[in-house]
C-alpha cells in the first residue's frame, strides 16, 4: 500500500501548479498533523499517568478541574479539565534562564530532542498503509532517528550551568547510548527472521505466519530484552537515574521552565509512544487483530480485521504497553548508575548476541 | 571495688567523687586526657559509650562546667564526670577516644566558648560561622544587628 | 563492589558538590558538602544548624510545665517520645511516684508513636531509593494512627500530652476498641510492604551491602536505636534498663542479621524498623488488655519546684537513645537543660560509612539512618 505522502500527492495533483510546490504541501501537511498528534498525546498521557499513579497509590488524582462546568463524575474521570489547565499553564509560564547559562544552547536543546521524536514518527505506521513514508529501510531509520535525542540531552545539561544538571545529562547520555545496542540487536533478530527492513513487510510476514512474540522462544526472550531496553532508553523508572527526583531534583531538565519544559515532556511521552508502537508492530502483530495470532481463522470470517480496525488494534496494543511502562514507574525503585550499566553490558548484550546466534539455528531447523 | 574507689586510688588528688551528686569531679583539667584514657581502657570499667557532653554555666560570672555521661555496654555501668573551670581554660579533647565527642565538643565550643585542644575540626556547628558571642552563657547579650538585619524584631516581647 | 578509597591517594581533580539545605531528599534542612571524584564520594560533611531554634536557651526562662510543648517540637515525628522522656527526667528529679494507669497509657501512646515514626522512616527510605508508591501507602496507614491521637488529645502532630506527673487527658470511651481495630487492620499491611519493597530485587541491590556500619564504629560514634541494632547488638533501653512498665510486657528486640547482605548495611537498618513495628503492635495489645483503672491526674504536682541537683535520664525513642540532662538549682525554672538527641550522633557517622560509595548511595545511607533535623538542631 502506498504511504500517506504518496496518496496525498496523487490526490492533489489535479491542481495546476508546479509539482515541487505540491510535493512540499504533501509533505508539510502530514508533518503538521503528526505534530498535533504529539501534542495531543502528551496532554492525554500526562493525565493518564497522574490517574494511574493515583489509583496505584490508593488515592484519586486530579479531581477538581472541569471544563465548562463538566467535572467528569466522582469516581474516575474526575479532573478532565486538568488536561487543558496544565497545557495553558505551561505555555504561559515565565521563561527563566539562569544568568550564566548559555542562552543559545538552552533555547535550541529542547527542540533538538523533539525533532528526533518527530522524525521517528515519520517511519511508524498507524495502520495498513497509514504511514507517512514507507521506507524500505524502515526499522533502521527508526533506530537511527531515536538516537538524535542524545545530543539534545547533553546540550541541555551543559547549557544549564549547574553541576547537578551536568551529572544528570552525563548519566542520561551514557544510558541512552548503551541501551541502543540491545535494541538494535533484538530488532536485528526480527529482520533476520523476516528478511526485510520494511515495516509493511514485517507485519505482512506476521499476518502470513504468526506473531513474532510466539514465533520461537528466542523471539519471546527478544521481546522482553527489547521492552526493558526501551524503558532504559526513554529514561523511565527503574532506569530514571538522570531525572532521579530524590537526588537531582529533575536532573538535566531542572533549569528549564514553561514552554521549554513542555517541549521536554512532549518528547518524553512521544518517545514512550514511539517505542510502544515499534514493539507493537514488530512483536505483537501491528495492525492485525488478536484473532489472527496463529493464523487459524480464514480471512473471510468475522475477525475484526481491516483498515479502521487496524488503527484500533495497533493503538490499543501501544497504549497497553505505555500503561505497563507507567505501572513499572510506580512500582519499582530505581537502579544505581553502575548497576544500570552492568545490566546493559554484562546481561543484555551477551544475551542478545546469544539470542541472535540461536535464532539463526532455529530458522535453519524449522 | 567500686568505680569511685578505683579512680580515687589511681589519680589521688586530681579527682573527687561526690556521692551526693553521684558524679566524678575532675579538679585538674589538664589531667583529663590521662583520666579519660584510663576510663576507657581499664578492664574493670571499660566505658566505651559516650552518651552526652553538656556544657553549663555556673552563673557566678567566672566558671563554666562540662558534664560527660558515659556508659559501658559490656559491664552495664554508668558514670558521670564533671569538670569546672574558669572561662579561658583549655580542656583536652576526648575525640581520639570516643568519636561521638567530635560534634558534642563543637557544640560546647559554639554555645559556651569552651576551648578544646587536639580537636580535629573545631568550628561552630549550630550557629552561623561568623556569629559573635556564645549564647548559652548566662551573661550573653543578644546582639543588635547581624549583618545589617536587626536581631530581635520586636523587643516588646521581653522588654 | 567498591572498596573504600584510601584518602591519601586522592588527587586534586575533586569536585565539591553541595546538596543544599533545600533538597527533595535530605530529610529536613540539612546541607551536605560532598567531595567527589567523578561519581565516587571521598568525603561527606554534614552542615547543620539551619533549624536551630535556641530550644535550650528558651528552657532556661520557662517553667517546667511550660517546656513540654517545646520538647514536642524537637523531634516532631515522634513527639510523644520527647515529652515522655522529658517528663521522666523531671519525675526523677522530683521523686514522684506515678499511678499505674498513667504508666500504661504512656506506654500505649509511646508505642503507637513508634509505629507512626517508623512508617515514615520506611516510606521515606523507599522514596529515597526511588519507589514512590510505598511512601503513600505508609502515610495512609499513619493517618489512622494520627486519627487515634486526635481522638485522644485533639492534635495530630504536636500533642502536648505527656506532662511531668501524668498525662493531660484520660482515654476517651472507645479508644481501646478503635486501637484494636487499627491493629487488626495494620498487621497485614506490613506483609504488603514486605511484598512490594522489602523483597524487591532492585531494592535489595540498592541497599544491601551499602553503607555497612561495623558495631565498634557505631558504639564509638554514639549511634543508638535501630541503626545500631542493625549492626548486630540487641542493645535496647526498654530491655536493658527498663523504665516505666516495660518490664511487664513480652516482646522481642529485632537485631540485624545480614539476611540479604552484610550485617549492618542499609537493608538491615530498614528491616529492623519493619520488624520493630510488629513488636510495638504486640506491646500495644498487651498494654490495652491489662490497663488498670484509676485517676490520671492525681500525681500532677501543683508546682514543679525540684530541689537542687542534676539528673540524666535515658529513653528509647524511635530514633535511638534520647537523654535529658537537667540541672536544677531549686527554682521553678531549670538552670540548664540539655537534650541529647539520637539523630545528632547518628548523623555524625555519615562520613565514615559513605566514603568510597557513589552519590546515590549517600542518599540511601542518609535515608537509612532516619534523621529528623528538628532534634539535631533543636
Amino acid at each position: 500500500m502506498t504511504s500517506i505522502v504518496d496518496s496525498l500527492f496523487n490526490y492533489i495533483s489535479f491542481i495546476n501548479i508546479d509539482m515541487n510546490i505540491l510535493l512540499l504541501f504533501a509533505i508539510v501537511v502530514p508533518g503538521l498533523i503528526l505534530f498535533i498528534l504529539m501534542a495531543l498525546n502528551v496532554m492525554l498521557s500526562v493525565y493518564f499517568e497522574r490517574k494511574v499513579a493515583a489509583f496505584m497509590q490508593d488515592r484519586l488524582g486530579p479531581m477538581e478541574v472541569g471544563i465548562f462546568g463538566f467535572k467528569g463524575g466522582k469516581k474516575f474521570w474526575g479532573g478532565i479539565g486538568q488536561i487543558f489547565a496544565d497545557t495553558v499553564k505551561l505555555l504561559t509560564k515565565e521563561d527563566i534562564m539562569p544568568a550564566n547559562a548559555d542562552k543559545f544552547l538552552m533555547t535550541i536543546s529542547p527542540f533538538i530532542i523533539v525533532i528526533g521524536a518527530l522524525l521517528t514518527f515519520i517511519g511508524i505506521p498507524f495502520s495498513d498503509g497509514l504511514i507517512v513514508s514507507d521506507f524500505n529501510i524502515g526499522i533502521l531509520y527508526i533506530i537511527a532517528m531515536s538516537s538524535v535525542g542524545v545530543i539534545g540531552v547533553i546540550l541541555a545539561g551543559w547549557s544549564s550551568n549547574n553541576k547537578w544538571s551536568l551529572y544528570g545529562a552525563m548519566r542520561s547520555a551514557a544510558q541512552i547510548i548503551s541501551y541502543e545496542i540491545p535494541i538494535g540487536l533484538t530488532l536485528l533478530l526480527i529482520v533476520i527472521v523476516c528478511g526485510s527492513l520494511q515495516v509493511s513487510d514485517i507485519v505482512s510476514w506476521q499476518a502470513n505466519h504468526r506473531w513474532f512474540i510466539i514465533h520461537s522462544p528466542f523471539t519471546f526472550i527478544a521481546f522482553f530484552i527489547y521492552f526493558i531496553s526501551v524503558i532504559a532508553e526513554t529514561n523511565r523508572t527503574p532506569f530514571d537515574i538522570p531525572e532521579a527526583e530524590s537526588e537531582l531534583v529533575a536532573g538535566w531538565m531542572t533549569e528549564f521552565s514553561g514552554f521549554k519544559w513542555s517541549i521536554f515532556f512532549m518528547s518524553e511521552y512521544a518517545n514512550m509512544l514511539i517505542v510502544s508502537l515499534v514493539a507493537s508492530f514488530v512483536f505483537l502483530g501491528g495492525w492485525l487483530s488478536p484473532f489472527t495470532i496463529i493464523n487459524v481463522f480464514p480471512h473471510n470470517w468475522l475477525i475484526f480485521d481491516g483498515f479502521y480496525w487496524g488503527i484500533f488494534w495497533l493503538l490499543s496494543k501501544a497504549i497497553f504497553l505505555v500503561f505497563v511502562m507507567m505501572w513499572f514507574r510506580w512500582t519499582f525503585p530505581r537502579l544505581r548508575v553502575d548497576q544500570l550499566m552492568y545490566v546493559c553490558w554484562k546481561v543484555f548484550i551477551p544475551f542478545s548476541l546469544a539470542n541472535l546466534f540461536l535464532v539463526t539455528i532455529w530458522e535453519l531447523i524449522f | 571495688m567500686s568505680i569511685s574507689d578505683i579512680l580515687t586510688d589511681q589519680f589521688k588528688d586530681s579527682v573527687e567523687f561526690s556521692d551526693q551528686q553521684n558524679c566524678l569531679f575532675i579538679k585538674d583539667p589538664s589531667k583529663w586526657d590521662k583520666i579519660s584514657l584510663f576510663i576507657k581502657n581499664d578492664k574493670r570499667m571499660k566505658f566505651n559509650y559516650l552518651m552526652c557532653i553538656s556544657g553549663y554555666d555556673l552563673d557566678d560570672g567566672v566558671n563554666l562546667g562540662l558534664a560527660y555521661n558515659f556508659s559501658s555496654t559490656e559491664l552495664k555501668t554508668y558514670l558521670e564526670v564533671r569538670i569546672e573551670f574558669a572561662y579561658l581554660t583549655h580542656i583536652p579533647s576526648v575525640t581520639p577516644l570516643w568519636r561521638a565527642a567530635d560534634w558534642h565538643e563543637r557544640e560546647a565550643y559554639d554555645l559556651f566558648g569552651i576551648l578544646f585542644d587536639n580537636h580535629p575540626d573545631m568550628k561552630r556547628i549550630l550557629l552561623p560561622d561568623d556569629w559573635e558571642g556564645h549564647p548559652l552563657r548566662k551573661d550573653y547579650i543578644t546582639p543588635e544587628y547581624y549583618k545589617g538585619m536587626p536581631v530581635p524584631k520586636d523587643k516588646s516581647y521581653w522588654e | 563492589m567498591f572498596k573504600v578509597i584510601d584518602k591519601s591517594i586522592i588527587n586534586a581533580d575533586e569536585m565539591v558538590l553541595n546538596m543544599g539545605p533545600q533538597h527533595p531528599s535530605t530529610h529536613g534542612v540539612l546541607r551536605l558538602r560532598i567531595i567527589t571524584d567523578g561519581e565516587i564520594v571521598s568525603k561527606v560533611e554534614p552542615v547543620i544548624g539551619y533549624l536551630h531554634r535556641c530550644f535550650e536557651k528558651h528552657c532556661e526562662n520557662l517553667s517546667y510545665e511550660q517546656i513540654v510543648p517545646f520538647t514536642d517540637r524537637c523531634d516532631y515525628l515522634a513527639s510523644m517520645h520527647m515529652s515522655h522522656s522529658y517528663s521522666m527526667a523531671v519525675e526523677k528529679l522530683m521523686d514522684v511516684e506515678l499511678p499505674e494507669r498513667v504508666e500504661y497509657i504512656r506506654v500505649v501512646v509511646a508505642e503507637l508513636q513508634r509505629i507512626a515514626s517508623h512508617l515514615i522512616a520506611v516510606g521515606a527510605f523507599g522514596l529515597d531509593v526511588g519507589a514512590i508508591t510505598p511512601f503513600t501507602w505508609t502515610l495512609r496507614d499513619r493517618e489512622r494512627i494520627l486519627d487515634l491521637f486526635e481522638m485522644l488529645c485533639g492534635a495530630r502532630l504536636l500533642y502536648n500530652y505527656v506532662w511531668p506527673g501524668g498525662v493531660s487527658h484520660d482515654l476517651p470511651p472507645n479508644f481501646i476498641q478503635k486501637t484494636h481495630e487499627f491493629l487488626d487492620y495494620f498487621l497485614p499491611q506490613i506483609d504488603e510492604y514486605n511484598q512490594v519493597l522489602t523483597t524487591n530485587k532492585i531494592f535489595i541491590e540498592r541497599s544491601a551491602d551499602v553503607g555497612v556500619l561495623p558495631l565498634d564504629v557505631g558504639i564509638n560514634y554514639g549511634v543508638s536505636g535501630p541503626s545500631l541494632r542493625a549492626s548486630g547488638t540487641s542493645f535496647d533501653l526498654r530491655k536493658d534498663e527498663p523504665y516505666s512498665v516495660y518490664d511487664k510486657f513480652d516482646f522481642n528486640i529485632p537485631v540485624g542479621e545480614g539476611l540479604m547482605g552484610t550485617v549492618g548495611d542499609c537493608w538491615d537498618r530498614y528491616y529492623v524498623r519493619v520488624l520493630e513495628m510488629k513488636e510495638s503492635a504486640k506491646i500495644v495489645r498487651q498494654a490495652l488488655d491489662s490497663i488498670p483503672s484509676g485517676d490520671v491526674h492525681e500525681a500532677l504536682p501543683k508546682k514543679i519546684r525540684p530541689k537542687k541537683g542534676e539528673v540524666y535520664s535515658r529513653y528509647e525513642s524511635a530514633r535511638g537513645d534520647v537523654g535529658f540532662y537537667i540541672k536544677s538549682d531549686g527554682k521553678n525554672i531549670p538552670q540548664r537543660l540539655k537534650m541529647r538527641s539520637p539523630a545528632y550522633c547518628n548523623l555524625s557517622v555519615l562520613n565514615e560509612i559513605s566514603s568510597g560509595w557513589m552519590i546515590s548511595d549517600v542518599i540511601t545511607v542518609l535515608g537509612s539512618l532516619d534523621i529528623v533535623l528538628g532534634e539535631i538542631d533543636r
